[in-house]
């Protein structure tokens, strides 16, 4: 798209920013992230329909954060991913440029993040509809049948956490699952483990999740693990009231608490 | 089914719920001797990992208990606990894992009494429940796998 190509010439020349990320297509036909740093090369920038994945996580990447100030072409997700991420003070507000995308696909100007923070106000803030009506589906579904389900699918992960990679919001440098002392997870793929592993994801994810689906689409063997973390978004909001991501200054939904929780549980 | 002794573990917090289950014990109240108690600092201590632990190391249900809302040792530990276990168990509804097996309760360290009832109800309930066929199975896959590898 020509006009996100002349913002981030425009951005890049005058040294408002010094790398935007963006979508380009790669040498066998496919979308893929770019990162352009000379002002010269911002044309390769293209936005489509099959650009769905979530930029927000190479903010944290030192290596994308030493080119400095970092314009970045934001969806909704990626925008919600933004605000998380601040709100976690895992990144500067004043070193980001949102190059805003529509859910129509036009470019937004965001002179600042509280214009962000009134477009992501006003946009739907629940899981995306198909993942939400698959939700509904397996919620219906029995204990058992729901266990098989998930043993089944579950069964086939392979542990190379891309899941983890993908996510903006999974970015410890040395993530828990890395350890053996204690060893939570075993480092083998078998279901009990890969189970154990999923669960771990889910919760600490559990309020953080901003329902972009990007572990579920970076899984090679298709383990729909998105609808883990999108439940218990989907949670988190009937229980707290809270959507992640809305603002900057949100507080961790599990570090947190209300006296006046409301449980039927506890005995 | 009639020989099935259910194992069950109990975590649970030093300050009130370990204190209440010494009550009970030098109250002389018995209880079933199914479940085997670890203590812990605090709710707030208890790691979700370590339930998914107990499960997979052939537990068949599983206590937590603490301080009732408002006597947490450390002012907040249980209620930092209660969020966690919301989303716990929405997401263990979720994938099928039975929380019929996982009784949550607030027991104080004047409560002797409740913490046998609360024993004797979780072991009664899994007693007729039976052993977690389904989630040792799926522990025992990966282990016959690799004996059959070797």
């Amino acid at each position: 798209m020509s006009n996100i190509a002349a913002k981030a010439k425009e951005l890049l020349e005058s040294n408002a920013v010094q790398v935007v990320i963006g979508y380009e297509v790669g040498p066998t036909g496919v979308v893929r992230p770019a990162f352009v740093t000379d002002s010269a090369k911002t044309d390769s920038f293209i936005y489509n329909e099959n650009c769905l994945q979530n930029l927000a996580m190479y903010l944290t990447k030192h290596e994308v954060k030493h080119f400095g100030k970092m314009g970045i072409v934001a969806t909704l997700p990626v925008m919600r991913s933004i605000m998380m991420l601040i709100s976690e003070q895992q990144v500067v507000s004043e070193n980001i440029v949102v190059l805003g995308i529509s859910d129509d696909g036009k470019l937004l100007d965001f002179a600042d993040l509280s214009v962000m923070h009134a477009h992501i106000e006003k946009s739907n803030l629940g899981n995306p509809t198909k993942d939400q009506e698959r939700l509904a589906e397996l919620n219906k579904l029995s204990i058992e049948e729901k266990f098989n389900f998930w043993e089944q699918e579950l069964s086939k992960c392979i542990k190379c956490y891309a899941c983890r990679q993908s996510c903006p919001m999974c970015y410890c440098i040395r993530c828990s699952t890395d350890c053996n002392q204690p060893q939570w997870i075993p480092v083998q793929s078998n279901t009990q483990g890969n189970l154990d592993w999923h669960v771990l994801r889910a919760m600490h994810l559990a309020g953080r999740c901003i329902s972009c689906g990007e572990c579920g689409r970076a899984c090679p063997v298709n383990i729909p693990c998105h609808l883990l973390t999108m439940q218990l978004a989907d949670q988190t909001y009937n229980y707290f009231k809270v959507h992640a991501g809305t603002s900057q200054d949100m507080k961790s939904v599990m570090s947190t608490f209300e006296p006046n929780d409301k449980e039927s549980f506890i005995i | 089914m009639s020989d099935f002794e259910p194992k069950v573990v109990a975590f649970v917090c030093n300050w009130c719920t370990y204190a209440g289950a010494d009550l009970t014990g030098t109250s002389r109240i018995k209880y079933a001797t199914n479940v085997k108690i670890i203590r812990f600092p605090c709710t707030g201590r208890i790691d979700f990992m370590l339930l998914q632990k107990t499960f997979s190391n052939g537990a068949d249900g599983i206590i937590i208990s603490g301080c009732h809302p408002n006597d947490c040792h450390y002012t907040s530990g249980n209620f930092h606990a209660k969020r966690r276990w919301i989303m716990y168990k929405e997401l263990m509804d979720f994938m099928g894992i039975d929380m019929n097996r996982i009784t949550f309760s607030w027991v104080s360290a004047a409560e002797g009494a409740r913490w046998a009832e609360v024993v004797n109800t979780t072991v009664s309930r899994v007693r007729e429940l039976g052993p977690y066929v389904a989630y040792k199975k799926m522990v025992n896959t990966h282990i016959e796998e690799e004996v059959t590898n070797e």
